[in-house]
């Protein structure tokens, strides 16, 4: 599979799931597909980074799911600020936790799971249409009589048309491995979605992942995925550890870009308009440049 | 969020504690016997508090790399990632069981803060088209009522110091008893340090009070740069001054370069 084959399964108006965790592990060779094809209106559910930021840059976005959107070692993504204060996207934003959960559930196909994370607080209020539950359990023998009158947010399920991660390795039956030291949520994405999509850095042949790494780290199976695309540099700029770190200059650069109508324009000219075998030609330039 | 910054009167004798080297040590007393659970510090001041809290006063701390770790010890902030010895795995889903099982203080930053204690980390103005955007809620909501919460504002004014913050991210106590017992449950937060004192909610109602103004600062001071009344014990005593020991591990061993007066000016 190629990623312009997964960028055709979308359609504008669709939910896409995108894994990794801020600046880390982002599936950004398909994320850079999105941003050229004429795909909008779509509503993205992240733990954000780059991701959101280019896809809202790019006018991709009409909603999204999320607690943060963050560059880490750039605490806010500028992107993603210039699009709220234009007032450019919505946003459900929710506590990280909430997000798991909601993410749990759909994968489990509940229709909510209870937790304590978001009661007290506006997350409340600015998503006036989340709901609390009181345990059935208020008497019997499965009561807990600390819990009496307690009420619990009901974070409803985070359902997905579309998974899309980035993992270390896959293989050609659709099982993927993460050798870096946080697998992220990535499961859960993809649980929680109708058509699931792996990038890895590299695709080896069916029962070759364990001379890769661990078996322990064999945590996607091919029951949780549609297909798998070999990308090689497919997370830059993002950190995929142990294969590269995160480009923190190149992120610079992306940071430099936004709200600045003239550096977006170069940027998106360079590193956007073209392929993905063009966007890592202008990476490597860009890095003989400075030497 | 906010960079700017109060005017702060340190001691002049330059060999004496810098009021960044006070803070640090305020924070450390957060963990104070703490026992085996995770410390969560946020900004450079508190992340050398809860070192100190470690090395010092609660050995049994733990403190995580910032990725995906539990560390061994506490380095010095910003050892490089290679020399930092870890003792466990702490991925990012491992984190929501140890905040959801309460074992974990964590001290947040705040953009802005209330009288009962509500923080804010998500935006400025209208939620739906925010004056300025802030980083997110992030996990604050969730931390809140879970596990013991304190935080850290490094720029004391009537701009963080708030009657009302814009979006309540992190539960203050009216918030939470608003919200019920599910929410005050394990609702516990703990302290907020700020560059000019610290300040608890050991009040009747949980209104913010004085805790202890840092050295050369005084109450009409910190009740100035607070957008709300402050609780003024008859007695407001100085936050300690950091002993030779805590300035020794800051200055020689855990900041010798003093990354701690970029966030505090010495």
């Amino acid at each position: 599979m190629t990623v312009d084959e997964v960028v055709s399964e979308l359609r504008s108006g669709m939910t896409i799931g995108i894994g990794g965790w801020g600046s880390r592990r982002k599936p950004m060779a398909v994320v850079r597909a999105i941003c050229r094809s004429s795909l909008t209106d779509l509503t993205v559910v992240a733990y954000g980074g780059p991701d959101v930021g280019l896809l809202c840059a790019t006018g991709k976005v009409a909603k999204v799911v999320g607690g943060f959107v963050t560059l880490t070692s750039i605490p806010l993504d500028p992107h993603w600020r210039v699009a709220r204060q234009a007032g450019q996207v919505s946003v459900m934003e929710v506590d990280e936790g909430m997000f798991y959960t909601g993410l749990q559930a759909a994968a489990w196909r509940l229709p909510f799971l209870p937790t304590r994370a978001g009661l007290g607080s506006d997350v409340m209020t600015v998503n006036p249409d989340l709901k609390t539950v009181r345990s059935p359990y208020q008497d019997g023998p499965f009561a807990t009589p600390e819990d009496a009158g307690a009420d619990f947010v009901a974070m409803p399920a985070l359902r997905l048309d579309v998974a899309l991660v980035h993992a270390n390795r896959a293989d050609t039956a659709g099982n993927a491995q993460f050798l870096g030291p946080d697998r992220f949520f990535d499961e859960l994405f993809l649980g929680a979605a109708k058509r699931r999509f792996v990038t890895a850095e590299r695709v080896v042949e069916n029962g070759k992942l364990t001379d890769e790494g661990p078996l322990s780290a064999i945590t996607v199976t091919r029951l949780m995925t549609d297909g798998v695309v070999e990308t090689p540099g497919g997370a830059h700029f993002t950190a995929c550890d142990p294969d590269y770190g995160r480009d923190e200059t190149f992120m610079k650069e992306y940071a430099a870009a936004a709200g600045d109508a003239d550096a977006w324009a170069a940027f998106k000219a360079r590193y956007l308009d073209v392929d993905e075998d063009g966007y890592h030609a202008a990476v490597r330039d860009r890095v003989e440049a400075a030497k | 969020m906010s960079t700017d910054t109060e005017t702060t009167e340190t001691g002049t004798d330059t060999a004496g504690p810098t009021r960044a080297e006070v803070c640090a040590v305020a924070c450390a007393e957060a963990w104070r016997d703490a026992g085996e659970i995770m410390a969560s510090p946020f900004g450079t001041i508190p992340a050398l508090g809860a070192r100190i809290a470690k090395l010092t006063f609660s050995p049994d701390l733990v403190l995580t790399d910032g990725e995906a770790a539990l560390m061994v010890g506490a380095p010095p902030i910003g050892t490089p990632a290679d020399q930092l010895v870890r003792e466990s795995l702490m991925q990012y889903r491992m984190v929501f069981d140890v905040v959801w099982s309460g074992r974990r203080h964590i001290m947040m930053m705040a953009s802005q803060i209330d009288r009962t204690g509500n923080q804010n980390l998500s935006a400025i103005g209208d939620h739906a088209k925010p004056k300025v955007q802030l980083i997110g809620v992030r996990g604050a909501p969730g931390n809140s009522v879970n596990h013991q919460t304190s935080y850290w504002v490094p720029n004391h004014s009537p701009r963080t110091f708030v009657a009302e913050v814009d979006m309540v991210s992190g539960a203050g106590y009216a918030r939470a008893a608003a919200a019920g017992p599910g929410a005050t449950r394990y609702h516990d937060v703990q302290v907020v340090v700020s560059n000019l004192g610290v300040f608890d909610f050991d009040t009747p109602d949980h209104a913010m009070r004085i805790r202890s103004v840092h050295p050369g600062v005084t109450v009409d001071q910190v009740q100035d740069a607070t957008g709300f009344d402050l609780v003024v014990p008859d007695q407001v005593p100085e936050s300690r001054l950091p002993t030779d020991a805590e300035l020794h591990l800051l200055r020689d061993v855990l900041d010798p370069r003093s990354l701690r007066d970029r966030e505090i000016k010495a």
